[in-house]
């Protein structure tokens, strides 16, 4: 099946920015179905609010947009009521975060097999450029004008210490990385979780002089490298890429299976 | 192993938002963005088939068409 | 006659209820005084193959219900006061996006945590109007165990008729005390299903395009039909539009589906009604001391009788005006500074006839405080 199949063509030109890095981490992840030839009836996409939210209308799989903050409490009742189907479920970093924050590391701890992607463009976009908790400091935000002091979360490290079995991080720049990280994050039985770098040249670029979208993406590559790596030695104060937690632990919907299995042979007996 | 030519480097106008991001990294300057603030591909001779444009492009907008070349 | 005969609380009550409806899905947080909804169900669901799951707060637990619901499950949580409040927005988003569910409200004291352990009919208008922008919705609740399990198999066949949330809204007494329940047989109490689309592969399928009865046949998340759903105003392919015609139209449609059934929707029950010159209307724990008191004095002669209110939303406005156009006085007897009885003085003839007889102390209302009250209604002093 050709990528644009994985599209609702009707719905395009889609209602991002020019330069957003969103619809490069939707070009990565149409490519990543593509290429386990997932047949699109099998995949639920579940998406919250926000600029990232808006992916779900994008692609031709079954689509649930839905409240701030709750993508992954729908995705646990798809997930957990019909375990066969694969569920994606995009977030942006306030989303996932902030709001989101809570039911993040709850799923992460329950390893429900679902693949969360963080759209981390340290902004809150569709409000129009306030900092997110994924921001850190030093950043200017509308809601920061004198910049932002409050410090930002690991998303690798919040999400390995919940409990995700698989864990990775990658960015708008390195697409090809990307999907073969999406790849291996959908394939994999329980939680995972894929941080991708994304770019607001609208909200973040500009307020914060990291000029536009090429420029910005030239700061993902500049400014991050891969696990292992000579040049993340030599400066551990790049942003590793990479998968950082990969593990085979005991599935959420496999274990409840077990407690049906269970309860029902104590029912007959 | 089979040399990759180019066919055609498509790009949707319509959906094209003029980004500059597929000029910007393109390898051998093969893109420019035109008049109307749209990517257009001005030499395609010089095309190396990577395809990075096609998965760079936030819009979804370009597809490298090539043409797998067997006798070389 | 059915032989399975139990002696059991009213949340075990709805928890049977709801098995006997089908549910096949639960999520919830824990919260007094619902808490053995989930707890029963913890245990029952898995014994049916259904599944069970303890989110990790109120939000969660609602929203999951919406999600389990797409794939064509019957779902359900339970809760109380405060974790009400916090599933405020997602109970809009199942009525923007149409999805069945039922959500339990064992009502304590509020406002805030309120009084958890004691009882209270607080949440009337939050069932109503908690949720922001213009919806409608539907509301049952029950005095006695036995109405407990019906209107909680009715809350899951109206929300699959409707496609809507339908709110039970049970109180603290009602939640604990024990009494008897008959669960009836297979087929005694018809059964709902979820109506599916009958469209094949291949076939333009509008999820969103109500047929002529103002019925949506649905489409199973993982079944054939891919469609999106979200809680902005959305087209009949359920995607996102702010064309005027369009959120009119979905926002009357949203409206109009439960608005033009108060008919059949409405449930109540009378009670020394035929001949009564007073009548005093109730709902839940209260009513039974409504009942009660009836009872004693039609015993002594005296004209009273009740009329018992299961469904609350869409208000019977008529079915009241009906049932009270010959009261000499109207007595709306409830543990809350008067929900119910605005509704009742809005639909009957003569409103400076509605008198409330409440409680507000967490304590249950018991006959002789509504006698009290009555008797100066009558003009009998205190």
């Amino acid at each position: 099946m050709a990528v644009k199949d994985y599209l609702r063509e009707r719905y395009f030109p889609h209602m991002w920015c020019p330069g957003c890095g969103h619809g490069t981490i939707l070009n990565s992840l149409i490519r990543a179905v593509e290429e386990l030839q997932l047949h699109k009836n099998e995949i639920v996409m579940v998406s919250g609010i926000g600029c990232s939210a808006r992916i779900s209308g994008y692609v031709d799989f079954h689509s649930l947009h839905t409240i701030h903050g709750r993508a992954l409490t729908f995705a646990t009742g798809v997930k957990l009521s019909q375990p066969r189907l694969k569920v994606l479920v995009p977030m942006g970093d306030g989303d996932a975060l902030a709001i989101g924050g809570n039911h993040f590391i709850h799923a992460a701890r329950r390893n429900i097999d679902i693949t969360a992607i963080v759209m981390n463009n340290r902004i809150y976009g569709m409000t129009g450029g306030q900092f997110s908790p994924l921001s850190g400091p030093g950043v200017k935000a509308t809601t920061a004008p004198f910049t932002t002091i409050d410090d930002n979360f690991d998303v690798v490290e919040l999400a390995t210490a919940a409990g995700a079995s698989f864990v990775a991080r990658s960015t708008a720049f390195h697409v090809k990385e990307t999907t073969e990280i999406l790849k291996k994050a959908i394939m994999h039985k329980g939680f995972s979780v894929v941080e991708l770098l994304s770019q607001c040249p609208t909200h973040y670029g500009r307020k914060n002089k990291e000029g536009d979208a090429a420029s910005m993406l030239d700061l993902q590559k500049s400014g991050t490298a891969k696990i292992g790596s000579k040049a993340l030695e030599k400066n551990p104060a790049l942003t590793p890429r990479g998968i950082f937690v990969d593990t085979d632990k005991p599935e959420y919907c496999e274990e409840y299976d077990k407690i049906i299995a269970h309860a029902t042979k104590e029912n007959i007996s | 192993m089979a040399r990759q030519k180019l066919k055609e480097i498509l790009i949707n106008r319509d959906w094209c938002k003029g980004c500059g991001i597929c000029v910007h990294f393109c390898p051998t300057k093969v893109l420019e963005l035109d008049g109307k603030e749209k990517s257009t591909a001005v030499r395609p001779e010089d095309c190396i088939c990577c395809r990075m444009c096609e998965l760079r492009c936030p819009d979804l907008a370009i597809e490298v068409l090539i043409e797998e070349d067997g006798n070389e | 006659m059915s032989e399975n005969i139990r002696f059991i609380q009213g949340n075990e009550a709805c928890v049977e209820g709801a098995i006997y409806a089908g549910i096949d899905f639960f999520a919830g947080y824990p919260i007094t005084p619902s808490t053995e909804i989930a707890e029963h169900l913890a245990r029952r669901l898995p014994e049916t193959g259904g599944k069970f799951i303890q989110m990790e707060d109120e939000i969660a637990s609602m929203c999951a219900i919406i999600g389990a619901s797409l794939t064509g499950k019957k779902v359900m949580t339970a809760t109380s006061g405060p974790g009400f409040s916090l599933k405020q927005e997602a109970i809009g988003y199942a009525c923007m996006t149409e999805i069945p569910c039922v959500i339990a409200n064992v009502q304590r004291g509020g406002p805030s945590t309120g009084n958890p352990t004691h009882v209270s009919q607080g949440d009337i208008n939050q069932a109503r109007w908690g949720t922001h922008g213009d919806h409608s919705i539907i509301a049952l609740t029950a005095s006695n165990h036995q109405d407990v399990f019906n209107m909680t198999v009715d809350a899951f066949n109206m929300a699959e008729t409707y496609r809507t949330p339908v709110v039970l809204l049970f109180d603290e007494v009602v939640g604990h005390m024990r009494e008897k329940l008959v669960i009836p047989e297979e087929g005694e109490v018809e059964i709902v299903s979820r109506l599916r689309t009958s469209l094949g592969k291949g076939v333009d399928y509008h999820p969103y395009l109500p047929r002529e009865d103002g019925r949506l046949p649905m489409s199973d998340f993982g079944g054939e039909h891919k469609y999106n759903v979200t809680g902005l105003f959305h087209d009949m392919w359920g995607f996102p539009s702010n064309n005027p015609k369009t959120v009119n139209e979905l926002l009357r449609h949203l409206v109009d589906k439960i608005e033009n059934n108060v008919r059949s929707i409405t449930r109540y029950k009378e009670h020394f009604l035929e001949d009564a010159e007073y009548i005093m209307v109730s709902y839940g724990s209260s009513a039974r001391s409504a009942i009660h008191l009836a009872k004693n004095r039609r015993a002594k002669g005296e004209k009273i009788g009740v009329l018992e209110l299961q469904s609350i939303w869409p208000f019977p406005t008529e079915m009241v005006r009906e049932k009270c156009a010959n009261a000499k006085a109207v007595l709306v007897v409830e543990m809350n500074m008067g929900q119910v009885t605005a509704q009742v003085k809005a639909a009957v003839r003569k409103p400076n006839r509605v008198f409330l007889a409440n409680r507000i102390d967490g304590k249950l209302i018991t006959p002789a405080d509504i006698k009290r009250l009555l008797r100066v209604i009558q003009g009998r002093g205190v």
